[in-house]
């Protein structure tokens, strides 16, 4: 319970400091010298989420956490670890919720197979709107359930509308 | 007075929605005229009250009223007037105030214009139209009142949060609204016609103008947002995949399937079940993003958790909604006939993959924004989807959609020809190539997937020129005889080469942006200089000011390209007065070419400055794009053969000689 009320805090006091709108997120005094390890710190952050604001990275994000976790980053890099290394030391300590692209497990096989089910589902219903002839359709189109002097008005609504078809 | 009067008027608006939403749909079921008659003053006087009421509210805003909470909570007398008016609009119940009065509108509409439609379709529209309002204003009146007074009235307001004071944040939502409640008619007909049990060319035809208004309000509106994001959040981001943003962009993904389909409806007798289902679901998906940014779930299902109220009705009216035309659906759909048989190399199967691919991506934005709220909910656990998930799976649905785009408008109905279509692409699939080849030769870094994201966008762009140039003969014909049959196109299908002209464009600009943006975070002091994207930037130095509402920093920054002078970029840091809030506001240089990007930072110790530089390649062009696709959705509307509703016209230019589609 406590957990959770932090927890609440937390994500007030994150929404706070992201309301503040000046945006400073990566500064000169976190940069690290050394090019490519800093192209690899900014690679990282842009998909470790900032905790304690709304769907940002750290690496966008000017709260002082996640200016800690930009800070984290580097110095692991420095350290020597590898890419995966500084992600699996993010994740020991914050979880999976710290990644902005979820691990793919159990809990996420729907998020990501979804994609692929939607496309076979669409596939699926508008495949079959190709050449078959449904139940009606040797009757007069739209036919159905118009009376004459409906149809009669369509018709003529649509030649009005349509001068260089008639 | 003036406040209670709005209050009245809104109250009287409920009774009239109520009454609007069941004498008319009863009287299209016992084929009553006079009870059918009803709608069309209800709906007139349903909008009217509703306008009393919105503008009551404006006027407490315009002179800061602060007896009225909302005004009081939202405003401040130091303001500028603007901001007065658009703050109506910048707080949860006057921008529901603002849903409801566009959903009235749009009824109207239908009322005054509608006067070929079938009279049974009109009322039944009329009634579920007003049903959506009845459930608004209720919820207005119930959970958020934008009439309540304070007593004792304070003596100034809280102010508008800084951020949203802009002027393209303040002419944002209006254009949202008109675009998520415009899909409100689609759903309406398609209930409508659920109703009646059937549907036909004409209810196709009545349908699609107002989507594509819908269609393009959402997209001029949503262009507004990234552009005030890129502008105003100091760093250049455009789009973030916010669950706020997707709640926007899941209906224009749907609402462009369902323009498409309906076409294919309106033409051909096809795909009438599909264009229903799509009908209701984009409206849907324009309710559920109301619930999302309104309920405040997505901060989180914490907070939505502790004040459920008004988060628990919008929920409930976008379930009764959804749910009731799914059911309608499930029960009616079968006693929809459809015709026309097309084979899949076609038009219709083009605009079959359209929305094939569409739907996917609309799923996929679906699924990717609700999953954490859904998993948390129902195991407690707690994953993030951000940008990554969205760029692995939703932009690679969008490479086939794109390839197919230009081909789409040269396949002929019922059964086309593949290789005589590619064959008229042959200009627009070398410019592609060239274009790839040379992205690969010019650029030196970069990803390598960007040459071919720029060959996609000029081969949609040049494609839809070329569909263009075949249909007026350009080349094939003297240049008179082309002249001639270009300005007897049908306007509706030179709207859409202009908007997939736009989408080709907006590509292009995405592509340029992502792929090769420069930056420079350093800190400077007061006569240094910095290379950026062959710019150089002498820092000046930063001095103190002040605006009608804000004191601000201003630092001055010099550009030069080559030693000739180019412009001068004025990055500020502002803190307004209220409420006391910081933003930045950051120095832009536009060219064709892309926008140089400064942004002052904080002062150091030393007297140098944290600046941050940029170079945004082509970003112009995300925008530009969106505006010709807005363009050439009011082209399109201007057709004459989509105003429907229009008092009919005789044309003294009948275009002889040019196929109608």
């Amino acid at each position: 319970m406590r957990a959770a009320l932090s927890r609440i805090v937390m994500i007030f006091v994150g929404c706070v400091l992201l309301a503040s709108g000046a945006a400073q997120a990566v500064t000169p005094q976190e940069i690290l010298p050394d090019k490519a390890l800093e192209a690899r710190a900014r690679d990282i952050s842009a998909g470790l989420r900032c905790l304690v604001c709304q769907n940002q990275s750290i690496d966008d994000s000017d709260a002082p956490l996640a200016h800690d976790l930009r800070v984290l980053v580097r110095e692991r890099l420095t350290a020597g670890d590898s890419d995966t290394q500084v992600r699996e030391f993010v994740v020991a300590r914050y979880g999976d919720f710290v990644l902005l692209k979820p691990p793919f497990s159990a809990a996420t096989l729907l998020l990501w197979l979804m994609p692929l089910l939607a496309l076979a589902g669409a596939a699926l219903i508008l495949w079959n709107s190709f050449g078959q002839p449904t139940r009606t359709s040797s009757a007069a189109p739209s036919s159905g359930s118009l009376s004459a002097d409906e149809q009669a008005a369509l018709d003529a609504l649509l030649r009005k509308d349509e001068p260089g078809k008639s | 007075m003036i406040i209670e009067f709005g209050h009245f008027a809104l109250i009287l608006a409920l009774l009239v929605a109520a009454a609007q939403t069941i004498i008319p749909a009863w009287g299209a079921a016992k084929r009553d005229p006079r009870l059918m008659a009803f709608g069309e003053p209800a709906a007139v006087s349903q909008v009217v009250l509703i306008l009393i009421a919105f503008l009551a509210l404006m006027y407490a805003y315009v002179v800061s009223d602060f007896s009225v909470a909302n005004v009081a909570a939202n405003s401040h007398s130091s303001k500028p007037l603007i901001y007065r008016i658009s703050g109506v609009w910048g707080n949860h119940e006057g921008s529901m105030l603002l849903w409801v009065l566009i959903l009235a509108i749009f009824g109207a509409a239908v009322a005054l214009f509608g006067n070929n439609l079938p009279a049974a379709l009109r009322a039944n529209v009329l009634s579920v139209q007003s049903s959506i309002a009845l459930a608004f204003l209720l919820f207005i009146l119930i959970t958020s009142n934008p009439f309540e007074r304070l007593d004792p009235a304070p003596l100034d307001g809280r102010g508008l949060n800084p951020i949203l004071q802009d002027p393209a944040l303040a002419f944002h939502p209006p254009f949202l609204y008109m675009g998520y409640v415009g899909f409100s008619l689609a759903f309406s007909f398609a209930v409508a016609a659920l109703i009646e049990g059937r549907t036909d060319a004409a209810w196709a035809r009545w349908v699609r103008p107002w989507t594509l208004l819908a269609w393009m309000c959402l997209t001029i509106g949503i262009a507004m947002g990234s552009w005030w994001a890129y502008y105003e959040l100091g760093w250049g981001g455009w789009w973030f995949w916010d669950p706020v943003e997707n709640a926007s962009f899941m209906p224009w993904l749907a609402g462009t399937a369902l323009l498409h389909s309906a076409l294919v409806m309106e033409k051909r007798e096809a795909l009438k079940v599909w264009t229903i289902l799509l009908a209701i679901l984009t409206f849907s998906l324009s309710l559920m993003g109301t619930f999302l940014v309104r309920s405040g779930v997505l901060s989180s299902v914490h907070a939505f958790a502790v004040d459920p109220g008004r988060g628990v009705f919008v929920l409930s009216i976008m379930l009764l909604f959804t749910g009731g035309g799914l059911a309608l659906f499930a029960y009616r759909a079968r006693d929809l006939a459809q015709g026309g048989i097309f084979s899949p190399i076609s038009r219709e199967g083009a605009l079959v993959l359209n929305n094939v691919l569409l739907t996917t991506g609309c799923v996929t934005v679906l699924v990717g924004t609700l999953y954490p709220l859904a998993l948390e909910s129902l195991t407690g656990a707690k994953i993030s989807v951000g940008a990554p998930y969205f760029n692995m799976t939703f932009v690679p649905l969008m490479f086939p959609l794109l390839l197919a785009v230009p081909l789409g408008p040269l396949l002929a109905w019922k059964r086309a020809d593949l290789a005589a279509a590619m064959q008229r692409l042959i200009a627009a699939g070398v410019l592609a190539l060239l274009v790839m080849v040379i992205a690969f030769a010019v650029t030196e870094r970069g990803p390598w997937l960007a040459p071919f994201g720029f060959a996609i966008g000029v081969w949609v762009m040049a494609g839809a020129l070329s569909e263009t140039a075949f249909r007026i003969k350009l080349g094939q014909a003297p240049l008179s005889e082309s002249w001639r049959r270009l300005t007897n196109l049908p306007r509706a299908s030179v709207g859409t080469t202009l908007a997939h002209f736009g989408v080709g464009l907006m590509v292009c600009g995405i592509v340029g942006t992502s792929a090769y943006k420069s930056e420079e975070i350093l800190l400077m002091r007061p006569g240094e200089t910095k290379a950026i994207a062959g710019y150089e930037l002498v820092f000046r130095g930063a001095a103190p000011s002040k605006g009608p509402n804000y004191t601000e920093i201003v630092g001055v920054f010099d550009v030069t390209r080559n030693g000739n002078p180019v412009t001068r970029l004025e990055p500020a840091k502002r803190i307004y007065d209220a409420p006391p809030q910081p933003t930045s506001e950051a120095g832009i240089y536009a060219s064709w070419g892309g926008d140089l990007y400064a942004v002052l930072g904080d002062q150091q110790g030393d007297g140098g400055f944290a600046v941050r530089l940029y170079f945004h390649p082509l970003v112009r062009f995300i925008w530009i794009g969106a505006l010709i696709m807005f363009f050439g959705g009011a082209i399109s509307l201007s057709d004459r053969r989509l105003r429907v509703g229009a008092p009919q016209k005789r044309s003294t230019r009948a275009p002889i000689g040019v196929p109608a589609e």
